[in-house]
């Protein structure tokens, strides 16, 4: 469970947003709102443990992640998903290249088949032997998105993932992201958009929103 | 599934370098140009050519690791895989570690391989080949360690470029010193054993707390 208390970041000498505070239990969804510039990103950093916040504090399962617990550091970061606004590929790679070394690094070694499953599903299986630097915004943005459907990570942090993709590939994101919750993850990202995140089935994902607002 | 990491970055680093070959040959290139010039700039004087060689080459195989130096981290920062590396369950030392070695496999080794070859232009002994060679392997890694360091502290930073120079070429001043000075004892007779043992004393620390220091500014350059 991820648990944030009262998190805040100065940025400029002045505070961003409001300080936040909320919780996401396993299949739960929460949704950042807030216009541009009010840091969503920059809280999302925060909670991944990419930048530190300037006051709060970030608990997975229950105890602080910070330097005195790096048990709980490492267990949060197997169980991390995060995929920022850079895509973290290699455009001289092809797309199985770069997802096979991504896994390793998280210290998995997946079958070929795997990853050539997973590309499928993004609807990039034509393109497979191409290096991404000839391939399309949306299609990169498909590749990394591929990402999560191998990562067995249990938190998905999202930022912004819904831009640059058809309508096809859209659809195939919010039932990816709805089976997730189903399975008993969590999911956290930011949009724009409001996005029904729903399974063919019709039922119901417990997401909630929360509005990131000036101080 | 910590070395799993390890060589998957090692391997990754190895087969951009393969796509992007330009990029690592203009370092090596640099190398052998400014090696190959100075016997014809100088002329066949072979008395001055034996005296020279040691730091001729030492010079060029400092500049040309330099060269590639900048590049070390930048197309990582900018495409978000430095992110995902900071993220990782690995620890990160450990990842930079691996890309310092990839970087000197790619920039360092050519240099060591090569460098016998040049010296044969310079007139150096058989002896002092093997001198020059050794003095190379255990010289150019401290040369991407310890630049390293200072690649990931301007990392960023506009006029890197300029900054990286000026903060590293002072460290590499000992190296060049040792490395120079076991060529040159060679040649004069003196044993090259105490310059050997001073380079292992460099790499050493190097190994260890090059990756630590670089893990550590690159996190502050990631915020």
């Amino acid at each position: 469970m991820l648990t944030i208390s009262n998190i805040s970041c100065i940025r400029g000498g002045s505070p961003l947003f409001a300080p936040v505070s909320f919780s996401l239990s396993p299949g739960q969804a929460l949704h950042i709102e807030g216009d541009n510039g009010i840091g969503k990103t920059s809280l999302l950093r925060v909670i991944c443990g990419l930048s530190e916040a300037d006051s709060g504090e970030v608990l997975w399962n229950a105890s602080p992640l910070n330097g005195q617990n790096p048990d709980t550091v490492e267990n949060f970061r197997s169980s991390l998903c995060y995929i920022g606004h850079t895509l973290s590929l290699k455009d001289e790679l092809t797309g199985p290249e770069n997802l096979l070394i991504d896994a390793q690094l998280f210290g998995r070694n997946l079958p070929l088949t795997k990853v050539f499953d997973a590309l499928r599903a993004m609807g990039l299986s034509k393109w497979t032997h191409l290096p991404l630097r000839v391939l399309s915004q949306g299609q990169k943005r498909r590749t990394t998105l591929a990402r999560l459907s191998l990562s067995n990570a249990k938190l998905w942090v999202l930022d912004e993932p819904f831009v640059a993709l058809d309508a096809h590939s859209f659809n195939n994101l919010r039932g990816l992201l709805a089976q997730h919750l189903q399975q008993g993850g969590m999911l956290l990202y930011t949009s724009h958009q409001q996005v029904e995140l729903g399974l063919p089935s019709g039922l119901a994902m417990d997401v909630r929103s929360i509005r990131l607002v000036a101080t | 599934m910590i070395w799993l990491a390890f060589w998957a970055i090692v391997r990754r680093d190895l087969l951009l370098a393969w796509r992007r070959k330009s990029e690592g040959l203009s370092a090596v290139f640099f190398f052998v140009v400014v090696a190959a010039l100075f016997p014809l700039g100088i002329g066949p004087e072979l008395n001055v050519l034996r005296n020279i060689a040691p730091g001729v080459l030492w010079v060029g195989a400092l500049l040309s690791s330099m060269l590639a130096l900048q590049r070390l981290f930048e197309a990582d920062y900018r495409d978000g895989t430095l992110e995902q590396m900071a993220l990782s369950p690995v620890a990160m030392p450990l990842l930079i570690g691996a890309k310092m070695l990839a970087h000197w496999l790619v920039s360092g080794l050519p240099l060591v391989l090569l460098a016998p070859v040049l010296g044969l232009q310079f007139d150096l002994s058989g002896d002092a080949l093997v001198t020059l060679t050794l003095a190379l392997l255990l010289g150019t890694p401290i040369l991407s360690l310890v630049g390293g360091v200072g690649a990931a502290l301007t990392l960023g930073v506009r006029g890197g470029g300029v900054l990286l120079s000026l903060l590293v070429l002072p460290l590499f001043v000992p190296v060049l010193v040792f490395g120079a000075g076991a060529v040159q004892a060679q040649v004069s007779g003196l044993g090259v054993q105490a310059h050997l043992s001073i380079l292992m004393a460099m790499l050493l620390p190097a190994v260890f707390f090059g990756p630590l220091a670089s893990a550590f500014a690159l996190r502050i350059a990631l915020e």
